[in-house]
Formats: C-alpha cells, structure tokens, sequence
C-alpha cells in the first residue's frame, strides 16, 4: 500500500485496447495533490485514453488503477450534447453535483462567463462552451481535475488567462490537475510533470528532463525542444505505426 | 364514489399521466420511443400469460416487458444488427406470439380492441390500488435516480467520470419504462402507451426552456389529457384511449404556436 496521502491517482503499466489494438499500453504515472501532470503526444497517441483510464471510463483495462477521490472534475475533449435537450447554462452547472448560487456565479465569472448564465447551451460559440465546460469543472471545488485541451477554441488572449487560471486553481485548491494541451509552451512553463506519449510512454519527467530527452525530439521536432533547451540529440529508435518500438 | 365507472376510469387516467409525464422527457431526451414501443407490444404476451396463470395482467406484462428489454440488451452485445431493428425484430415477433398463444386459448374470450387501444372503463378498484400505489413508488424511484440519469443523458463520460454510476441508472431506468408500461396498458392500450409517454413530453418540449419546467408541463400536459379526452369520450361516445391520445395532440398542436412565436421574435 501507498503512504503517501496526496497521492490521487496512480497508473501502473495501464493499458486499454479494443479487440486486439492497442489505443495506449504501458502508462505508469501518478497526480498529487497542487501538482500539474501534463499528457503530450501526436495525435492518436493515447492522451485522451490515458485520461480515460485514469478517470475509470474504462473498466476493462490491463495493468492497474487506484484512484483515492471522488471529487473529480472532467473537462472532456469532445463532448457531443444533444441539443434537443431544454438546457441552460445554469441547469449544466449542476449537473453532476448540487451547488449554492454563489459557486455557480464563481466559477462563471473565473472562466469569464458569467454573462451567458441563463443562455441556452446550444446557442453557445465553441469557445465560450469550453469556457463553461471548464467552470462546471472546477465549480465543484474537484480534487482531481482532468482537463482534455480545456482551451480549444478559445480566443489567443482568453487562452492564456484560462491557462493562468488552471494554474491558479491548482494553487488555491491544492488538487491535482491532468492536462493534456498541445500548447507546448504552456506545458513547459507550467507544469511539474509531463508524460510524453507515443501509443506508450516515450519519456516522463519535469518539462527540462522531458525537453532533453531525444525521443521527445524527434516527435515534436528541433524547434520544440529549443522551448526550454539546447541539446544535441540522437534518436536511438524508431516507431511502428502502432507506436510500438520497432525491433531492429 | 368509486363505484361510478367514470370516477375510476379518471382516477386510473390521472395516475398514469403523473408517471408517464416524466418518464415521457426521458423517452424523448434518450430517443427511446421505439423501445418503449417495443416494451408495449411484448406486453401482449404478458397479457395472455396473465390468464393462462391466472396472474394479475399488470405483474405479468412487467415481468415479460422486463424480460424483452433484458432480451434486448443481450442481442444488442451479441450480433451486429442495427438497435433499431432489433427493437422491430422484437416487438413484431413477441406481438406475433402473443396473437397466435391467444389463438389457442378458445377457452377464453379476449377483447382484442381493449388490449390493443385500452379499456379504461373496465378499470377495477384493484387496477386503481396498483396505479396508485405502483405510480408514486415509481415517482420516488425516478426522483432517486434523476441525477445520475439525467447527466448521463447529456453525456455518458462526464457522469462516469464523476462518479454518478450511469449504468446503474439506465437499467433502473428501464424497469420503470416496464413498470410504466405495466400500469398504463388498461387505459390506452398497448398499440397507444408511447403516445402517452411522448406526445405530452414533445408538447412540453415546445414551451419549456429548462428541463425541470419541461417535466413539469409534461405532467400538466398529461393530466388535461386525460380529463379532456374522458369527457369528451362521454360525450360523443367514442372510444376512451384513442380519445385521450387526440386530445393530447390537439394540445401538441396548441403548443406549436409557442415556437412560431419565439422564433417570430428572434428574427
């Protein structure tokens, strides 16, 4: 048994597959309490699986999960409302969870949406839904927050407001946060651990070991890793399109 | 009072329009109309099963309509058939052998026309005592449920990220959807229940602009039904259930000229 009490979540050797390909194997990480992880990683390299398991969506995975909250809040990647469906902005926020008035104005006013509180939420633009996608998250004063690109669509200047807020919430909340962004920008400066992903974890560590590390190099590009470092590099493997390490 | 055949049929027909308000949101806001179809024609079976076994009709159409969604649940994991003809394999084939078991039981006279668009002037003390009894258990069940139920209706992943079990929700769920069907059988018949369950849950859709407020216009909606249709049936002499159905549609109707109106004012 673990010891330690912040620990929230806790992958071992996690997997998930469908029949018999592999969506993402081999994950072992863990989020603490104030601590930022963050998922990085190509498309269809298993981000949003990973976050998957990690939130116990799916069950019938290899390796091991434990979770130890259940105070969680989810800002999923894609989310298909159906429209038909008679619901305001007000009537989402308490969706899963009954909340006061005053948390619910809060957490509107964080994300900067206060103003559509009693909108329709199919008459919302992409951006300002993943807006009030992110204060229903946080609304619940969560543990863990699991957010999947919380800031698609959302303008250049509100993305990087909503990214220092993420950052502030961590702080003030004290829970512990994973994140999956492409902005790599954001994930160097602002995060304590990031997982590198290729269908399995290609490297992990804080963003300066993650930006040295060659296989981040060589599935993000030169440029990227410049982010936070310079260093000379060698690739000492190739992928599969499975991402498998392919054996020489 | 209760001896006047009027007084109960009103009574059975308030007490389903309670519960199928609700459960008719759900059924429109998880587009489970042809399930609900599908659970109200197996019910003939149920209703042939009753009086083989000497049962009581509303426990016997619960059992078999249960057993129908379980049958569902079932082919859905198993084959590659598309849910929407699994919902007319079953409902057709299960109507089919209800029909053909009635066939064989000369023994005893069946009012098809009842059983297929409702009798409710035959409705007993002992059917009132199960819609009244049976209708707020199911009330109280739903209330329970609604939270998990409801998000998950919006959106699988988040409720089962957020620890709300919808699973266990949805199957909570259907057996209420067969409980439904299992009290409303004797007033609309089992051709005409889905209507009871949508057609005031659509009309409370055009006029309502959170879900609470469509819930509750769709038990308002119901409950007119139900009143304008019975008394309208006595005075023009025409068959009860299909009676409260078009007196649910004209309320329908009635509800349309809400939309044009809104939408007259966005433009």
């Amino acid at each position: 048994m673990s010891t330690n009490q912040n620990i929230l979540v806790k992958l071992k050797e996690a997997g998930f597959r469908i029949n018999d390909k592999w969506l993402v194997k081999g994950v072992t990480l863990q989020i603490e309490k104030g601590k930022i992880v963050t998922l990085i990683g190509p498309n269809g390299s298993g981000k949003s699986t990973t976050a998957k398991i990690a939130l116990g969506i799916y069950k019938r995975i290899d390796g091991e999960v434990e979770k130890y909250t259940n105070k969680v809040g989810y800002v999923p990647q894609k989310i298909s409302v159906d429209w038909t469906l008679p619901l305001r902005v007000n009537d989402f926020m308490t969706l899963t969870e009954n909340l006061k008035a005053e948390a619910i104005n809060e957490a509107l006013s964080l994300t900067g949406v206060i103003h559509l509180k009693d909108k329709n939420l199919g008459d919302l633009s992409g951006g300002e839904f993943q807006r009030v996608l992110l204060a229903r998250a946080i609304s619940k004063k969560p543990e863990l927050l699991v957010l999947d690109e919380p800031v698609q669509g959302v303008d250049f200047t509100g993305e990087i407001a909503l990214y220092e807020l993420i950052k502030k919430i961590s702080d003030e909340l004290n829970c512990g946060i994973l994140l999956i962004s492409h902005d790599l920008h954001t994930v160097m400066s602002a995060t304590d651990h990031v997982v590198c992903l290729n269908g399995h974890v290609c490297c992990s560590g804080t963003p300066i070991d993650v930006a040295k590390n060659n296989e981040y190099k060589a599935l993000f590009g030169e440029q990227a890793s410049q982010i936070l470092t310079r260093y000379q590099h060698r690739h000492d493997h190739i992928h599969t399109d499975e991402g498998e390490i392919k054996k020489n | 009072m209760l001896d006047d055949f009027f007084i109960r049929a009103l009574l059975a027909g308030l007490g389903v329009a309670i519960v199928t308000g609700p459960l008719g949101c759900f059924v429109i806001w998880r587009r489970l109309s042809y399930f609900g179809d599908t659970l109200a024609h197996s019910a003939l079976l149920g209703v042939t099963l009753a009086y083989t076994m000497e049962f009581n009709i509303a426990f016997s159409v619960f059992i078999i309509s249960s057993l129908i969604a379980l049958i569902l649940i079932q082919l859905q994991k198993r084959t590659n058939l598309p849910g929407d003809a699994l919902l007319g394999l079953l409902a057709h084939s299960s109507l089919a052998v209800g029909l053909v078991v009635i066939g064989f039981l000369t023994f005893i006279r069946f009012d098809i026309m009842g059983l297929l668009f409702g009798d409710i002037l035959a409705v007993t003390v002992d059917d009132l005592l199960i819609i009244w009894v049976g209708g707020p258990l199911m009330l109280l069940v739903l209330k329970l449920i609604w939270k998990p139920l409801f998000a998950s209706t919006v959106n699988y992943e988040l409720a089962e990220a957020e620890g709300l079990n919808p699973d266990r929700a949805k199957a909570i769920f259907t057996i209420l959807m067969a409980g439904i069907i299992a009290i409303s059988i004797k007033m609309v018949g089992l051709l005409l229940i889905t209507g009871m369950l949508i057609i005031p849950a659509a009309m409370a859709r055009n006029i309502s602009d959170s879900p609470q407020k469509m819930v509750i216009y769709s038990i308002i909606g119901g409950v007119l039904s139900v009143i304008l249709g019975l008394f309208s049936s006595l005075e023009f002499n025409t068959s009860s259930g299909p009676s409260i159905i078009a007196a649910a549609l004209f309320l329908f109707i009635l509800s349309l000229l809400n939309i044009k109106q809104s939408i007259k004012l966005k433009n």
